[in-house]
């Protein structure tokens, strides 16, 4: 048995996010030149990387006055974030409301009501973007909640920029490429913003949902949405993954290498490994970003691809 | 002649249609046909002839602002998908 790298105990639940295993895909590797290596944000202590996010926007906001204590904290999520701030909140004494689309998975309204969060429901026809008009509705009409909002909070790239892009620089130093889903932007904007200055030839690779048609709830084009703390300057390729080709990654990433991945760790997979195709050689990072836990109700890893995919297209798991 | 993913927000543009097909060997020659069969069409998706910030196009499902943009080569073979920006993950 190798050492224990890091045996000193947390002080508390909060204390042990982060610090998530990388893990070489020998089997996934496109050929002998290029090396594949998996950061396993399904890891922490609520099951996903938006710990990072959430510890370091409560913290940031409890530092600042933005947040009081006990005051009640709201923000619109799809799952991941709520569920790490109902966590977090439910530890230093904040209630914590989540505005969340009607159609994600079971799982997460078991999680956050476990954690002790209230939900409110939007309408899931309006995806994560009617989620976050509701959230942003809620919070203009009631003062006294506060809203992190992960997509326009600068303390959500900072987690990544302190935290995750030194332990990727930690455990693969000589890394060439990043691959991540794209969802806040907060995690490529940040891990880009600790590679580059290190490695300015390292490439940030963004793995983006196609859109199920039924989630695509827009009226207007000027009703889309660029998250405030995506910097797009800092992409160098962005690829769209269909859940049937995010389908295929998830269930390769059980066979070849007996990782239980979330949807969108099956996303960015893919392009991790269509990206790697076309280098000659060099070090490639994808970040996993959950578990399967979540998604085991949807049954990803053994149903019919066809009816999963008609499935999805009104579902929203990552 | 390549395909042509048209998004459900763009569609009264083009008559109603999911899918469309358009001749051209870069994504500003795709367009211009695109444009010339369904006029309605470029406003919504150009600003002073660039493409608007809120459209996103994708030659083969990847973003052509990384690439070459508007001048990105297409196939014949090749599918085009615009969408429009959007928030779209599990967050």
């Amino acid at each position: 048995m190798p050492p224990v790298a890091d045996a000193a105990a947390h002080s508390d639940i909060i204390a042990a996010i982060g610090g998530t295993p990388m893990v070489e895909l020998q089997r996934l590797a496109p050929h002998a030149r290029v090396r594949l290596f998996a950061k396993l944000e399904g890891q922490n202590p609520t099951g996903s990387v938006k710990d990072r996010i959430a510890r370091a926007m409560v913290f940031d906001a409890l530092t600042s006055g933005a947040l009081q204590p006990g005051q009640v904290i709201l923000e619109p999520s799809s799952g991941n974030t709520g569920i790490s701030l109902a966590m977090i909140g439910s530890r230093l004494g904040h209630p914590v409301r989540v505005v969340m689309p009607d159609n994600t998975t079971a799982e997460r309204t078991q999680l956050l009501r476990l954690y002790g969060a209230e939900i409110i429901s939007s309408p899931g026809a309006e995806g994560s973007n009617g989620a976050i008009r509701m959230g942003q509705q809620l919070a203009a009409a009631d003062p006294s909640l506060f809203m992190p909002y992960q997509y326009g909070n600068q303390a959500n790239p900072r987690a990544h920029e302190e935290t995750t892009g030194p332990e990727i620089l930690a455990q693969v130093p000589e890394v060439d490429l990043f691959v991540a889903g794209l969802g806040t932007g907060g995690t490529l904007t940040g891990v880009a913003r600790a590679l580059k200055p290190v490695r300015p030839s390292v490439r940030i690779v963004a793995a983006e949902p196609l859109p199920g048609e039924q989630v695509q709830g827009l009226r207007s084009l000027e009703e889309g949405f660029i998250p405030p703390v995506l910097d797009e300057s800092l992409l160098d390729d962005r690829y769209l993954v269909s859940n049937r080709d995010a389908l295929i990654g998830l269930r390769r990433l059980l066979r070849e290498e007996g990782i239980f991945g979330g949807l969108s760790s099956g996303a960015a997979i893919t392009v991790a490994l269509r990206a790697a195709r076309e280098l000659e050689h060099g070090n490639v990072v994808v970040l996993l970003a959950d578990g399967g836990w979540k998604y085991l109700s949807a049954d990803l890893w053994t149903r019919d691809l066809d009816e999963l995919q008609d499935e999805l297209e009104g579902a929203l798991l990552w | 002649m390549s395909r042509v993913k048209i998004p459900p927000v763009l569609r009264d543009s083009v008559g109603g249609s999911r899918d469309l097909t358009a001749s051209g060997q870069t994504v500003a020659a795709v367009l211009d046909d695109l444009f010339a069969q369904h006029p309605a069409l470029r406003e919504r998706v150009t600003e002073d002839g660039q493409l608007s910030r809120f459209i996103n196009v994708y030659v083969n499902d990847r973003d052509v602002r990384y690439r070459d943009g508007l001048d990105t080569p297409v196939g014949a073979e090749d599918t085009v998908i615009l969408l429009p920006a959007m928030a779209g993950g599990a967050r």
